[in-house]
């Protein structure tokens, strides 16, 4: 585990200082996160490698987890699906259900801390132990809320409404709600397996293994297949090909528990079959270090998403200082700015013209490139997250645009 | 600032970022929130980009002009927002002011209802802002200098540009202390440069190079 002044090295000595400040404006004050699962999951991943920082600075921060049954967490996959815009059944007895285990949580656990952050949907009727304990609230969104299903909406605002704050992970994903709303983007590690610097043989190695020729450019794609259809890639990518050599890797994880997975995966296959020039790469859990290696040794790398969460497969690939063209979909705007650190493109036929300008442009590329890392690591990285972090029980606690700690 | 006279006390800011939960779809949506909106959310949307693409030089030159010009591809009313010369400002109500002229002006003779692509709206948002002391005190110029070499930008930026218009003082912090300490030519030389020129680590280069030419050490 890293400590908080390895960061210093990366983003400067006095971002560092500034996160000591402002842990010793909330001494004495306790935290507690809640969620709904200690392992699995972005949030969990989130927590376990900010939590252990955050007490490093001094800051006395605890995190719980809720109990539930197989009916409940049935329920709030379901709700969770339905906040992504799915179609899902859920009746008055599930609701009832859901109401039930939060109380019981609610009653079992010390909730006896300054703050309690709430993370995500599931224990989300906590709230209602406000009444009798009081404390500062916040509900923190993890999810994309671009277009979520109105009843559930309804449902979970009820219980928003009651906190202090929400906090929301893009622009885009704030709804209209009576409270104060923050914006706190998530973040990279750069110190993790997935994002730390490699050694040249290290990448070559990895890169020989899945068999990828490192002497021809290399169009790349990451990103779980259930989540976008690499259909459009590929046809961008046979466009641009007519004008410029590339190949084209499509990797990512497989699809458990999406119907709609088996399908594209076998469109994907059947063109990368007939193509040789597309290499479609499964890749199995916790692969950090190939991702790694194969970003670093991409020409150019897509994000192509028809929907997208915040989308930190950009801030990674744009750490490794590589030009992304992506959608302008979920968290993507915020770390691309178009022709400035990276692409944004709408068409089939607006990405196969900038595959091939990237690829026949290789200086304007590195720029993209090297203002996409800059960008990254003055907004992207976990030190700022931490900030945030802490900046956010501070705003409940003092108002006015202007503060003097 | 509650510091001896020829002392010079570094601060820090760090912000946080709220959203308002308004957004605008086009020309006449973003004037509306323009005219709306706190203080804060001007001032936040003005000055974003410098703090966010400090390695970019030129950097964007403001929320609403990048929008404006890269998503509505309204040319014209870009360039006339991207071209405010922001340091001629004192109080934010003169920006949001100028703004509003701007693009009433544009509506009056070329509008076009184009509409930004969806995922692509505006969202006005605004900063709650925190000022904290650091452990730095300058008792003197060379001190200056080599704290001034390793502050944060954030601190940087606090003395400069939130010193102007957040504070709206008439110079800045730095050009403040210097008059203050009898250096007046330093103090002329840092009060007349036009920060949204530079980069932030531009920016402190430069004082550091007026600093070591200016300055009786």
């Amino acid at each position: 585990m890293a400590s908080i002044e390895d960061y210093a090295s990366i983003v400067g000595k006095g971002a560092v200082q500034e996160l000591f400040l402002l842990a010793k404006k909330i001494e004495g004050k306790t935290i507690q996160n809640i969620n709904s699962t200690a392992v699995g999951g972005g949030v969990a991943e989130i927590l376990t490698r900010m939590i252990p920082l955050v007490k490093q600075l001094g800051v006395d921060a605890r995190w719980d987890v809720i109990k539930g049954d197989e009916r409940f967490f049935v329920i709030t996959k379901k709700i969770h699906n339905a906040l992504h815009g799915a179609p899902v059944g859920i009746s008055e007895d599930d609701f009832a259900h859901f109401l039930e285990m939060n109380r019981t949580n609610a009653n079992e656990m010390d909730l006896s801390h300054d703050f309690i952050l709430v993370h995500d949907p599931q224990p989300i009727a906590l709230i209602e132990k406000r009444r009798d304990i009081g404390r500062h609230w916040i509900w923190r969104c993890h999810i994309g809320l671009s277009n979520p299903d109105v009843r559930i909406w309804h449902f979970l605002k009820n219980y928003i409404e009651q906190y202090d704050a929400a906090v929301f992970s893009a622009p885009s994903f704030a709804r209209e709600v009576p409270i104060k709303q923050i914006l706190i983007p998530p973040s990279i590690d750069p110190l993790s397996n997935k994002n730390q610097e490699l050694p040249e043989e290290t990448i070559h190695s990895i890169l020989e293994r899945f068999g990828i020729d490192r002497s021809r450019p290399i169009v790349m794609q990451i990103s779980r297949f259930d989540y976008l259809n690499p259909i459009g890639v590929i046809k961008a990518y046979k466009m641009a090909r007519k004008y410029v050599d590339a190949q084209l890797v499509l990797a990512g994880e497989g699809t458990p528990d999406d119907p709609e997975g088996p399908k594209i995966m076998e469109e994907v296959k059947a063109e990368a079959d007939r193509d040789r020039d597309i290499l479609v790469l499964l890749l199995p859990p916790a692969s950090d270090l190939e991702i790694n290696a194969l970003q670093r040794a991409s020409t150019v790398i897509l994000q192509k998403s028809l929907k997208e969460g915040f989308g930190l497969s950009v801030s990674e690939a744009l750490w490794k200082a590589k030009p992304v063209i992506a959608s302008a979909v979920g968290g993507i705007p915020l770390q691309i700015k178009h022709k400035y650190s990276g692409i944004l493109t709408h068409t089939v036929d607006g990405t196969a013209y900038w595959i091939k300008q990237l690829i026949s442009e290789p200086s304007y590329a590195r720029e993209l490139g090297n203002n996409g890392r800059e960008h990254i690591k003055n907004n992207f990285l976990i030190t700022r997250h931490i900030k945030d972090y802490l900046l956010e029980f501070l705003s409940l606690l003092y108002k006015g645009a202007i503060v003097y700690l | 600032m509650g510091q001896a006279s020829t002392e010079f006390r570094f601060s820090t800011k760090l912000d946080q970022t709220i959203l308002l939960g308004k957004k605008a779809t086009n020309v006449l949506e973003l004037l509306d929130g323009i005219k709306t909106v706190p203080d804060s959310s001007i001032y936040f949307h003005t000055h974003k980009f410098l703090q966010q693409h400090d390695y970019l030089s030129p950097e964007p030159p403001n929320d609403f002009a990048y929008w404006v010009t890269n998503i509505l591809n309204e040319a014209v009313l870009g360039e006339n927002l991207s071209s405010m010369d922001i340091i001629q400002f004192h109080k934010i109500s003169d920006l949001r002011n100028r703004f509003i002229e701007i693009i009433v002006a544009y509506l009056r003779c070329a509008y076009r209802p184009v509409a930004a692509p969806p995922g692509q709206e505006f969202y006005f948002m605004s900063s709650q802002t925190f000022v904290l002391q650091t452990a730095h005190l300058a008792h003197n110029l060379a001190e200056f200098k080599e704290i001034l070499k390793k502050v944060s930008i954030h601190s940087l930026y606090y003395h400069v540009f939130d010193a102007y218009l957040r504070m709206e003082q008439e110079e800045n912090d730095f050009s403040m202390w210097f008059r203050r300490i009898g250096e007046t030519e330093l103090a002329a030389k840092v009060r007349s440069l036009d920060p949204y020129m530079y980069t932030l680590e531009g920016l402190r280069q430069e004082i550091i190079r007026l600093v070591d030419i200016h300055g009786k050490h």
